[in-house]
């Protein structure tokens, strides 16, 4: 019995102790890299004084975890990662409008805003594209590839390496940019011929990337903001903007219905998509493309200017519907008509 | 009884009377709530004479318990009063919390997540219920072994049951929010895509049923196996070099998930060296076969081989000499020895690691995700059913039931195999202390087997700890201390200034794991005391209950906690108990699985003399059987305290930006590619780990069996 006790007051002691530390101030979840993430949270500290309580989640487990919170919110900011999420809790109401005014903003970011109702403000632009490991390339004998169609060559048989669109926001980018740029069924009868060429179907997206620097895969699929931080590091890659034209994400952030802290978290989203908060990034190599029009990019960051782009589509292609019937048609069509996909 | 009952009666009514009802907005041991005790802050007895009346309520239970000692006439009489007030007591506690003004509410009222006083209150009235029943003659009449059992059962149906409830329901959902039904989980639950077995037939691949279990069974074996050769080599063998390979064997265990994977990437990969090295030296073509079900099996192996290990020294090492010697007396030769003697002695721990190694096989998730390439398996299918680009709960729930149903079925192949047969071997009475050696065909097989497996293990953690010290593992290995500086760098100019970026996630994951570890070993060593030497109706699905959480993949678990205790009345998120609480009941199994192999050697007999010599059960468990337990108490605190610091999945939901943990920044950087700065914290962490298993082996110690550790001449 005494035990019992004594178990009792430990547990009490434990939990009561670690639960103490829950001052108020900004929690914001931070779907971008780590060194970004601590960066804007430390300037944002400097500049305004409020205290900022900063964790950095995928956008899919922070869409996940924010459903489930729905109605007692323990975050009130979302800051980074791919728009799609960020217009999905705006559909479901997980967002509020933030009332800031985007009119200094680039044109895509105000029209991501638009469609959100003002609950996604765009934030960057990431471009999709592809990368190749110049040393297995030239080990293997092969030409680099220039457009998508080059894809599905079948010399590339086994070479190419994308993430599967229904676990990564970033394979659904291509998907969608292909049916977009190609027609519907045209763009799956492309993604079946790639996909007799693909060796696997990463989980994550920006896996293949990845395995193409470290020369485990030939020609990955991804972003190249992405891209370009693995050639800073130094693996023999180099980047494909695809003739044909190319698809992109607006990365946004959202301020999360039910916050009790509006006015901080309005002022973390003004503060975000100003120009010294955004040119911050090229400090933790943050490659891809701010809203701020004054903000600096690095040279070797992609540039849309550069880059010949179609004209995404994020209601038709972000909306719901759309979406499963797109993946239901990649499973059948391009998953199932199989390949050398080795198991 | 009598005692017992006042004492927690009293307790209660100081809990209800004076402690604050509710959560406290600065923390309980600050003693804010001293000075202001209103509002939040107040007691139920303050809030129920303020405005909250449903607060009499529990008061209820004390008054039946108070008439029932003070007017009982008989023992039985006074029994049955305190487990009917007691029971009705937590009963209205628990209805005012669920049903006014909460989700579930019938009422609109201010009724915030419960705190320090509810949790006395509702303590107080279990246990008065509890000591009721032990005057009914449960439990031998014993008030400790019931109330320890009500502790237990409430604390796995508040963590464990209550959450998953909230997952596994949406298994039943039908769709279009048509509310619940059978119609469409049936042919979900069976569809191909989950059972699908075109990887045996030859027709394409497995669905990701059939690949966990196929792995989970490979593993199991494979780890169980390892493990033996391992203890063999321990327990029955002269092998110098022990210390050196306990530490190996103990290393992967500690090891952060996702490094092995990317270690044996580095080695195995199409790029990897030893790829390399047979390409050029024999021209074999580089393939990328690492990627799949092999991959995985061998990360597997390297990661859980020390689980199976763990369980399987206790009990090998308790195994009776004296049984083995008798054995040869009566002409038995070493190999008959071991194979009739010590072998079926063995079957409870071989019995535990195999279903250890099963279910930590099928619930893994960081292997599975680096390695698996286009091989699914359950647990990563959960997670991208959760996070992935369409969310659709209602499959992970299906999912989640699949892996459940698997481990409930190897859980019931363990419980037939062990049997109802006997297997204690410890009994208190002489013995030469010397275990039988193995023959020599068996000697040479462990030495054959765990050395290469040793040697490759040290292959591995010497190629991690290069990859922490240079620019670009794999590429520019140009010596730095890059990583580590960034990670841990420490200022000192005015004080000392943690200023690296590692340090913040470095200090919450100790303290918290460091709280967690003894707290679960505690509560798992309890359960496997209960399972082995209490009799209780329920026992079997008691059993299997406090195996649930640790089958189910964190990532259902993490959910399943957000959506249980993000809202009154017990509202945890955001905080750091919420991560203290997974741990405890996420690892709790490993106690227990531990506990009942090393439990089930000792001799009832010990119990009973110590019983009959006028000790209770908590004096027999204090003085007897935990001295006993020494190895089984320290793989759990071991096991408990890494699993806190090691494991991904569950806390990814769970973790703040106030709460870090390790991992959870880990994986963040390794999304990012920066390895360097990864494998730097996770050395970090290694080595951290290591010192405390190596003091707490100190402290703990090594029970004196009188096995010497040593074996028979040859």
């Amino acid at each position: 019995m005494k035990k019992t006790l004594t178990l009792g007051a430990v547990v009490l002691t434990a939990g009561l102790g670690a639960s103490a530390a829950m001052a108020q101030s900004l929690n914001v979840v931070c779907s971008n890299e780590q060194a970004w993430c601590d960066l804007m949270a430390q300037n944002f500290e400097i500049e305004t004084g409020i205290d900022v309580a900063i964790v950095r989640k995928s956008t899919g487990e922070t869409l996940a975890q924010i459903r489930a919170e729905a109605g007692n919110p323990k975050v009130d900011v979302w800051w980074g990662g791919t728009g799609d999420p960020h217009l999905i809790a705006a559909s479901e109401d997980l967002t509020v409008p933030s009332g800031v005014d985007v009119s200094g903003q680039l044109g895509w970011s105000q029209s991501m805003t638009e469609m959100s109702g003002g609950k996604a403000v765009g934030v960057h632009v990431g471009l999709l594209g592809m990368i190749y490991n110049t040393e297995v390339l030239a080990e293997k004998g092969l030409e680099p590839p220039a457009c998508w169609r080059d894809l599905a060559k079948p010399e590339y048989e086994g070479e190419i390496q994308v993430a599967n669109p229904k676990s990564s926001g970033t394979a659904y980018t291509e998907l969608a940019t292909l049916v977009q740029l190609f027609g519907e069924d045209e763009g799956f009868k492309l993604l079946a011929e790639i996909g007799k060429n693909v060796n696997q179907y990463t989980k994550s997206g920006s896996a293949p990337g990845k395995a193409t620097a470290r020369g485990e895969n030939t020609i990955g699929i991804g972003f190249m903001h992405d891209m370009v931080n693995l050639k800073k590091q130094g693996f023999p890659v180099e980047i494909v903007a695809p003739c044909e034209g190319t698809g992109y994400e607006v990365g946004a952030v959202s301020i999360i219905n039910g916050t009790p802290n509006m006015d901080s978290a309005k002022k973390w989203v003004e503060y975000v998509i100003s120009a010294p908060a955004q040119s911050a990034g090229l400090e933790v190599g943050v490659y891809n493309i701010p809203s701020n029009p004054d903000a600096s990019t690095d040279p070797d960051a992609p540039d849309m200017a550069a880059v010949k782009l179609i004209d995404y589509d994020f209601a038709t292609y972000g909306a719901s519907d759309t979406r499963a019937r797109l993946l239901d048609r990649w499973e059948a069509e391009v998953k199932g008509a199989g390949g050398v996909v080795e198991e | 009884m009598k005692r017992v009952a006042v004492f927690w009666l009293v307790v209660g009514v100081i809990g209800w009377a004076l402690l604050p009802w509710y959560l406290t907005q600065n923390g309980f041991w600050r003693f804010g709530w001293l000075t202001d005790m209103s509002g939040t802050n107040a007691s139920a007895l303050g809030a129920a004479l303020h405005d909250k009346p449903w607060l009499w309520l529990p008061v209820l239970g004390f008054v039946g318990a108070a008439l029932s000692l003070g007017l009982a006439r008989t023992q039985l009489a006074m029994a049955r009063g305190l487990f009917a007030s007691g029971t009705a007591g937590l009963a209205l506690l628990m209805g005012q919390a669920l049903l006014i003004g909460t989700r579930f509410g019938l009422w609109e009222a201010d009724n915030p997540g419960i705190g320090a006083g509810a949790f006395v209150t509702a303590s107080a009235l279990l246990f008065i219920a509890t000591t009721g029943v032990s005057g009914l003659g449960k439990g031998r009449g014993d008030a400790f072994v019931t109330g320890l059992v009500g502790a237990i059962v409430a604390l796995v149906a508040i963590f464990v049951f209550f959450p998953l409830t909230f997952i596994l329901v949406r298994a039943f959902e039908l769709k279009g929010g048509a509310g619940l039904g059978f119609s469409e989980f049936l042919p979900r639950f069976f569809s191909s895509t989950i059972w699908g077995i075109g990887c045996i037939t030859g027709g394409g691949s497995c669905g990701p049923a059939v690949n966990s279990f196929l792995l989970g069974l490979s593993t199991a074996a494979g780890t169980t196996f390892m493990g033996l050769m391992f203890a063999l080599i321990f327990t029955r063998t002269d092998f110098r070099a022990k210390k050196l390979l306990r530490v190996l064997t103990v290393l992967p265990i500690i090891t952060p998930p996702f490094v092995i994977g990317l270690a044996l990437i580095l080695l195995f990969g199409r790029a990897g060296t030893i790829t390399e090295f047979f390409s050029w030296a024999f021209g074999w073509e580089k393939t990328r076969w690492l990627y799949g079900f092999h991959g995985v099996w061998l990360a597997q192996m390297l990661s859980f081989t020390p689980i199976a290990f763990l369980v399987l020294i206790g009990v090998v090492e308790g195994v009776s000499p004296s049984m083995e010697e008798a054995s040869q007396t009566l002409d038995a030769n070493r190999w008959q020895t071991f194979r009739y003697i010590s072998f079926p002695l063995m079957r409870p721990g071989l019995a535990n690691a195999f279903l250890l190694g099963f279910i930590e096989s099928i619930a893994d998730f960081g292997n599975p995700l680096v390695l698996g390439g286009n091989f699914n398996v359950l647990s990563t299918e959960i997670y991208f059913a959760i996070v992935g680009t369409i969310a659709d709960p209602a499959q992970a729930a299906i999912l989640s039931i699949t892996l459940l149903t698997f481990t409930l079925s190897a859980f019931l192949a363990q419980r037939f195999w062990v049997g109802k047969k006997n297997y204690a071997t410890v009994t208190g009475k002489g013995d030469s202390g010397r275990h039988a050696a193995l023959n020599p065909v068996l000697r040479w097989t462990a030495y054959l087997v765990a050395l290469p497996w040793a040697f490759f293990t040290m292959v591995l953690y010497a190629l991690i700890l290069f990859g922490s010290f240079v620019k670009l593992w794999g590429y520019d290995h140009t010596f730095t201390f890059e990583h580590y500086l960034r990670g841990f760098k420490i200022v000192v100019r005015n004080g000392v200034h943690f200023t690296g970026a590692a340090w913040d996630s470095y200090f919450t994951t100790l303290t918290i794991s460091a709280i967690a570890a003894p707290l679960t070993a505690a509560v798992g060593l309890a359960t496997a005391y209960l399972l082995v030497r209490q009799k209780f109706t329920g026992k079997n699905a008691f059993e299997f209950s406090t195996m649930l959480s640790f089958a189910i993949p964190g990532t259902v678990i993490g959910v399943a906690y957000i959506m249980a205790f993000n809202f009154p009345p017990i509202e945890l998120t955001g905080t750091g108990l919420i991560l203290i609480i997974v741990f405890i009941f996420r690892n709790m199994p490993v106690g227990v699985r531990g506990g009942i192999a090393a439990m089930s050697q000792l001799d009832k007999s010990l119990d009973e003399a110590s019983i009959m010599l006028g000790a209770n059960s908590a004096t027999t468990l204090r003085r007897v059987i935990l001295p006993l337990m020494g190895p089984a108490i320290l793989a759990a605190l071991t096991y408990s305290f890494v699993r806190a610091i090691t494991s991904v999945s569950a806390v990814i939901f769970l973790v703040s930006a106030r709460h870090n943990m390790a991992t959870s920044f880990i994986v963040g950087r390794v999304e990012n590619g920066e390895y360097g700065i990864a494998i730097a914290y996770a050395s970090v962490l290694i080595v951290t780990m290591l010192t405390v298993i190596i003091a707490m082996q100190l402290v703990i110690g090594r029970r004196t069996l009188r096995r010497a550790d040593r074996v028979e001449a040859h």
